[in-house]
């Protein structure tokens, strides 16, 4: 046996190892990077779902964007308030939870309201069946029903109803935005949670067009936008655009519009009562815009309660305080 | 051989990827955007050239005169996982847009048997230093060419309406394959074989 084959061998290959080992030593502490050691804190304290709604790809990708200074600190909707607190306390800020948001359906046309121009044999998801001449659904804008969000809800909280159109269970929606980037129709937008008023109808036809497609879709006759106390809402390609900064939920355009285009999610609604302060100025008989309440001048003045949509407009405008709004059944009404 | 000849042969008439068949898992890996492709070409061109010095060197300094030869495998391979590391290292200090756009692909260097065939062609050939280092470029530059011209081919085919059984890797090979054929045409250019 040659041993000095084997000795050279091993002196060579180890040599070498330890050489290049310790060339590498010293390149590593030379061309160190500094790692933020706060980024791997935030990713565990991110819920670690990946599902994409702070704008960035997954978990980690928000952790390095926080580090960097290039994300706000409380983007992450799943988290919520939590998480929001926690990364603040990382990144030593203090920061206001992300608005937790709900998704919610746009559209009300299921299969009584927008009935089927023909009938479709193709493959069962809406993105196909909204390549075929718009969908089958009388309206080409709306929900074509065939549940793609379904199927990427990561919490399993859209169902399509009986209706054949989607029903979010708020309560497990997460508010991630997946179904809104899913849906072919966008048909699907996120709402701040607190929210309760929203259009729901996404055509961009006007009148007889849209009547002739569907009995609830928005006409894009713009009372709402008269209505509206507060200006929240503008026309824009025939529909009505919510500023959900201005909202004050009212819920006035929900009761004036003649298509029914507007969802109230409130579970119930207050009624205006008038206590014996009432010096009958008058002053909410002019801004009531139901006419619901009655009485003449200087004398105490009476709600009617079937007409009171108790959108609180009178509350503001009484001068003596002598209105308030009760029986709201799950339902605080805001301080404008 | 001259050395303009070296550097044809490796770089177009026996070109490492579509006619040698080296380098393919880089090759469909990265060439999905050109600059990817360009990042890989420009770490392949620098690990290419620096192994091949590295590993010339030590053959002919080293392992030939000690009649080590059987040991080139281990050795190279040592070698070329260290420059790897250190190019890598390197990238992440000063061109971090480049290391966060080649991720994975650069570690896997490493293991890109481009590199080691290189490595092992200089000493198979008998080329002398300044060979070896046209031979690596050549190589080097060939593989930037094939890969780069393949991510335009796969940027197109992006958009194309390729029915979904052959979208993705599928479409990708059958178009390697043609490009490959391509290249055969270049055979016997200059009388180089």
């Amino acid at each position: 046996m040659d041993w000095l084959l084997i000795i050279k061998s091993l002196l060579l290959l180890g040599g070498l190892g330890l050489t290049l080992g310790l060339v590498l030593l010293v390149a590593s502490q030379k061309l160190s990077v500094k790692v933020d050691e706060r980024e791997a804190k935030i990713r565990s304290a991110l819920p670690g779902a990946n599902c994409g709604a702070c704008g960035y790809p997954g978990c980690d990708g928000y952790a390095t964007a926080i580090v960097a200074g290039k994300a706000p600190l409380n983007a992450c909707s799943v988290g919520g308030p939590k998480v929001a607190q926690k990364i603040g306390e990382i990144m030593g800020q203090d920061v206001s939870a992300a608005e937790p948001r709900v998704a919610v359906l746009i559209c009300r046309g299921g299969k009584n309201e927008a009935p089927y121009r023909f009938q479709y044999r193709g493959a069962g998801n809406c993105r196909q069946a909204a390549l075929l001449l718009g969908g089958p659904k009388a309206c080409i804008w709306g929900c074509v029903g065939f549940g793609d969000c379904v199927n990427v809800c990561p919490v399993k909280a859209i169902t399509i109803g009986e209706n054949r159109l989607p029903v979010i269970d708020e309560k497990r929606c997460i508010g991630c935005g997946k179904c809104v980037a899913e849906c072919p129709k966008n048909t699907l937008i996120l709402i701040p949670r607190t929210k309760l008023v929203y259009l729901a109808c996404v055509s961009h036809d006007r009148g007889k067009a849209v009547k002739d497609a569907c009995s609830v879709g928005c006409i894009a006759c713009g009372l709402c936008v008269k209505v509206c106390p507060v200006s929240a809402l503008r026309m824009e390609r025939n529909l009505p655009v919510m500023d959900f900064e201005k909202c004050i939920d009212c819920g006035i355009c929900v009761h004036k519009c003649p298509t029914r285009s507007f969802i109230d999610r409130a579970p119930g609604r207050p009624k205006a009562s008038i206590n014996p302060r009432c010096t009958g100025c008058g002053e909410c008989i002019k801004v009531c815009q139901f006419k619901a309440i009655e009485g003449e001048p200087g004398k105490h003045h009476r709600v009617i309660p079937e007409k009171c949509i108790g959108c609180g407009q009178c509350v503001l405008v009484c001068t003596v305080k002598a209105i308030d709004l009760v029986g709201a059944l799950g339902h605080s009404v805001k301080k404008v | 051989m001259n050395n303009a000849k070296i550097f044809i042969a490796a770089f177009l008439v026996n070109n490492i990827i579509l006619m040698r068949f080296i380098g393919l898992c880089p090759f469909f890996g990265v060439s999905t955007s050109i600059s990817t492709a360009v990042g890989m070409s420009a770490a392949v061109l620098f690990v290419m050239l620096l192994a091949a010095w590295v590993s010339w060197v030590l053959y002919h300094v080293l392992l030939f005169p000690l009649g080590l030869v059987f040991l080139r495998t281990a050795v190279f391979i040592l070698v070329i996982a260290s420059l790897v590391q250190l190019v890598e290292m390197y990238l992440k200090k000063y061109l971090r847009n480049l290391y966060s756009a080649l991720g994975i692909y650069l570690p896997l260097i490493t293991t890109n048997c481009a590199i080691l065939a290189v490595t092992f062609f200089n000493i198979n050939y008998k080329f002398n230093l300044l060979q070896a280092t046209i031979f690596a470029l050549g190589t080097a530059l060939g593989f930037a060419l094939v890969i780069i011209l393949f991510a335009t081919i796969r940027e197109r085919l992006e958009d194309a309406p390729i029915s979904p059984a052959f979208k993705g890797y599928p479409i990708a090979f059958i178009g390697a394959a043609l490009v490959s054929l391509a290249f055969m045409g270049f055979t016997a250019l200059f009388g180089i074989s």
